[in-house]
């Protein structure tokens, strides 16, 4: 259908218009506010054909209905009636908005910032599935294999010398036919879970919050693109740690003291209990403003990074949020007890413009 | 795309004769049977199954199947003026709704066939549609995609600058023709096209015509609403940007009458399909799903206009009135109201008088003709504005004269401001010169400065429209990279400047 077509063309601008302001979509968090299944709603300024054409604030309208002057007649998109659809002549002005599929998104993510793809580590899940790639001597007619049943009856009639060449005609028998068969091939399917965890104590303010909660949405996109099946635990700490679901990981403000090895105690146990490391690709993210409450609990956080997290990993992310209250000395401790190991990557976010340039140290090494 | 099942074909044939026998005269209607997604595309070519390639149809395409994918909305009835008129049926409807439809759709035959504002449309609008289609994939092959469909986004931008009334005007619709499948003036005539460019040279073209032209004539003498019309004719355009021009032109003025006519179409073809459903198409078990579709085609909204409720009910209160004959000098003279609301003079004359509607008026007439103070009361009609206070739209009054001047307003020009090119040569430097006739609404701001961006860049030169922007007039002038807007001076004014200088 040549609809297909103009379909297309239509995308390829749409991504055109992402990319071009693709800084503006990161840094602004109203389109993951706009989540419906796999897809995202995204305004996209621009795409409309101009015309000349009245202002529609100044243009008011004729309406039908009860109400005396003065009231408010509904703009509300969403309490549209039955059958109101066809009646058109909406006045409200609106911006294009189009939806675009977490897919895509990730992909002009991964263009824009020349992300190398993930290579998934260790030994995979299988799927089975089942495909008619072999040969059997039995089976159905309706499966019978014309070209290996010929070569049988051929090879049959040259060593048995019954071959002429001069009349090469064959006659199969019972025992020359060949027919096609299931073969059960086993898909290598891999596995991922992602860890947010995030220090949630008095210093982390709510635009600290506003960048972490931009920087994972990017990076589950991402990682989503590459595992079917992605799955998401959270984890907040002050000085204990505990696992909350989506929702409240961003919203939560807690206040008191930090003990970062909590949280990382609790990501291990999880780890353990749930995700055996050869059968996932397990990616830990920690998003802290570096301030941990004693040189001792850092100690410990090095001993079970070290020792329960760092052989498990496919990466450990740090991402230090600059916040006025933060020494930001954690970044430091880690540079110091990692100096070269590249399964831990650091990373400094210093405010809404830095997502895009952590997003690529974060998922820039392809692990 | 396939033929109706037997048993539809049956209901159908059963419908024509109905609708025939209470006099609707329609061309021969060629009913489809769709798939919903069929039935999207076509939608997003405006009824056509085929159009130039272009991503406004793909943009089209994809809100309408996403639409329809979520449950949010759903095409029931699609007719094409052409001769024969084409109409799509949905697979997957409901018996009574596609019985619905076909009689909405033969209301929608008659009217275009009948309607004197469709008179001068195209009525083999499909093969047209189609060899458009053909011309402009051929400058593509030629010229490149990219290219043709940038300049396909000019054009698009302007389609709206038409004239309206020029059709209905006799020297101009002669001008239509004569232009109308003209890509380029020729001298020599002959039949190889591609020998044209040097057969006739383009600067021999020139040269005629400047001999033929007066130097100091002023171009346009009057002020020309067809503006596409006259960049045609007057920018520096290559043969194949002419050529789409003039597609675009053709196909803008193919649907300006069903903008024209919108609350009457509607009015006339739901007026039918009530009609002929209620009174011998439906049975006994159809009577709810029949009432509950139309419900909702007919539902009032507070700030959704809706032409077919508006249009049914305005034929029914027509055709009530010259029944009674409640119309004429008597009727308008009297001043008793228990008198006028026992007026019968048992006329009888309102199923001739909507015919004569539905033949000689558009939705301008229609509304300024038979809209009355009675109609809007029943009907609950106001008029909302934007409160600027409080950034929400508002009741604002429901005076009869306010309804209907706001109405009339809406439909005047297909509710698009009027815009004329004045002059050529402005300022005796080559600009184009456009002016808005402002009655009380200015026009968007970002999109005009993004269409005078696209003027300059059809023009070649800067292009300059007179305007008022917060209630100041001014002129915004566009030389292709930037826009500047500057003040009009009042004569007064600008005897103070000259003076002070």
């Amino acid at each position: 259908m040549s609809i297909r077509e103009d379909q297309n063309r239509f995308r390829d601008i749409v991504r055109g218009k992402i990319k071009e302001n693709f800084k503006d979509y990161v840094t602004h968090g109203e389109m993951i506010g706009k989540r419906e299944n796999d897809y995202v709603k995204i305004p996209v300024p621009y795409i409309d054909i101009p015309r000349f054409k009245y202002g529609p604030k100044q243009k008011g309208g004729v309406g039908q209905g009860e109400g005396k002057p003065g009231d408010p007649v509904g703009k509300g998109k969403g309490e549209k009636k039955p059958g109101e659809g066809k009646a058109g002549n909406e006045a409200g002005e609106h911006q294009v908005e189009v939806d675009i599929s977490f897919e895509e998104l990730a992909e002009i993510l991964g263009e824009e910032l020349e992300l190398p793809r993930i290579e998934p580590k260790g030994s995979k899940i299988a799927s089975e599935k089942n495909r008619y790639s072999g040969i059997a001597p039995v089976g159905p007619e309706g499966l019978r294999h014309f070209k290996s049943s010929y070569k049988r009856a051929l090879k049959r009639y040259i060593s048995s010398g019954l071959y002429d060449p001069e009349d090469p005609v064959i006659v199969p028998i019972r025992g020359d036919y060949r027919y096609r068969s299931t073969k059960t091939t086993i898909k290598p399917q891999a596995n991922a879970v992602v860890i947010y965890i995030m220090d949630v104590s008095g210093s982390m303010g709510n635009e600290q919050k506003e960048i972490v909660r931009l920087e994972s949405f990017w990076i589950n996109a991402w990682l989503k693109k590459h595992y079917k099946g992605l799955e998401t635990r959270f984890i907040i700490h002050d000085a204990t740690a505990r696992e909350v679901d989506e929702d409240t990981f961003f919203r939560t403000s807690e206040s008191g003291g930090t003990l970062i090895s909590s949280a990382y105690k609790l990501c291990r146990d999880i780890i353990q209990r749930e995700y055996p490391p050869h059968e996932w690709n397990i990616y830990p993210f920690h998003f802290s403003d570096g301030d941990n409450w004693s040189g001792d609990d850092t100690r410990l956080c090095m001993k079970i990074l070290k020792e329960g997290l760092m052989p498990n990993v496919n990466f450990f992310g740090y991402g230090q949020v600059e916040s006025k209250y933060g020494s930001g000395q954690f970044l430091k401790d880690l540079e110091k007890e990692f100096p070269s190991d590249e399964k831990m990557i650091l990373s400094k976010i210093k405010n809404k413009e830095a997502i895009l340039g952590s997003i690529k140290d974060f998922l820039g090494k392809g692990r | 795309m396939g033929r109706l099942p037997a048993d539809l074909e049956e209901e159908r044939k059963r419908i024509r004769d109905l609708a025939e026998a209470v006099g609707l005269d329609c061309y021969d209607t060629v009913f489809e049977m769709v798939t919903y997604d069929q039935m999207n595309q076509f939608a997003a070519y405006g009824g056509f199954p085929v159009r130039y390639p272009h991503w406004k149809f793909g943009m089209e395409y994809d809100k309408l199947s996403k639409s329809y994918e979520y449950g949010l909305s759903k095409i029931y009835e699609m007719v094409i003026n052409n001769d024969p008129c084409y109409a799509y049926l949905m697979e997957g409807n409901r018996r009574v709704d596609q019985k619905l439809v076909m009689a909405h759709v033969y209301g929608h035959c008659d009217f275009f066939k009948n309607n004197k504002w469709f008179e001068p449309t195209d009525r083999k609008m499909m093969d047209t549609m189609a060899n458009h289609a053909t011309r402009i994939r051929r400058h593509m092959d030629r010229y490149g995609v990219d290219e043709v469909e940038s300049f396909i986004d000019i054009c698009l931008s302007i389609e709206n600058l038409i004239d309206r009334h020029a059709p209905y005007k006799p020297q101009k619709a002669n001008k239509k023709i004569e232009t109308e499948d003209r890509t380029r003036k020729s001298l020599l005539k002959f039949d190889r096209e591609y020998m044209d460019e040097y057969v006739n040279p383009e600067d021999r073209i020139k040269f005629k015509e400047e001999q033929e032209k007066d130097p100091m004539q002023k171009v346009p003498e009057k002020p020309e609403r067809d503006v596409l019309l006259f960049l045609m004719n007057h920018a520096p355009l290559k043969h194949w940007q002419q050529d789409v021009l003039s597609i675009i032109r053709s196909e803008s003025y193919y649907f300006a009458p069903q903008g024209m006519t919108k609350i009457m179409n509607e009015g006339w073809a739901s007026y039918w399909h009530s009609k002929l459903m209620t009174e011998s198409i439906m049975n006994d078990s159809e009577v709810i799903d029949y009432a509950d579709a139309c419900a909702g085609t007919l539902a009032m909204s507070p700030t959704g206009f809706n032409p077919y409720k508006v249009g049914i009910e305005l034929f029914r209160d027509i055709e009530d009135r010259w029944n009674k004959g409640r119309f004429g000098k008597e009727w308008s003279e009297c001043e008793d109201i228990a008198q006028k609301k026992a007026w019968d003079t048992h006329a009888g004359l309102g199923r001739e008088k909507i015919f004569e509607v539905r033949r000689d008026y558009n939705d301008v007439t229609f509304i300024d003709e038979f809209l009355t103070e009675d109609f809007c009361v029943r009907n609950k009609m106001f008029v909302y504005k934007h409160n600027k206070r409080t950034g929400q739209y508002e009741m604002d009054t429901r005076q009869f004269p306010a309804v209907k001047q706001q109405l009339l307003f809406q439909l005047t020009n297909f509710g698009q401001p009027i815009i004329n090119v004045e002059h050529s040569n402005f300022n005796n430097r080559g600009e184009l010169l456009l002016t808005h006739l402002f009655e009380g609404v200015e026009i968007q701001y970002n999109y005009a400065q993004e269409t005078l961006k696209n003027l300059a860049a059809l023009w070649r030169r800067p292009v300059n429209l007179v305007t008022v922007i917060d209630e100041k007039p001014k002129i915004l002038h566009h030389d292709g990279k930037d826009l500047k807007v500057i003040d009009v001076l009042t004569e007064s004014q600008a005897k103070a400047k000259a003076a002070a200088e």
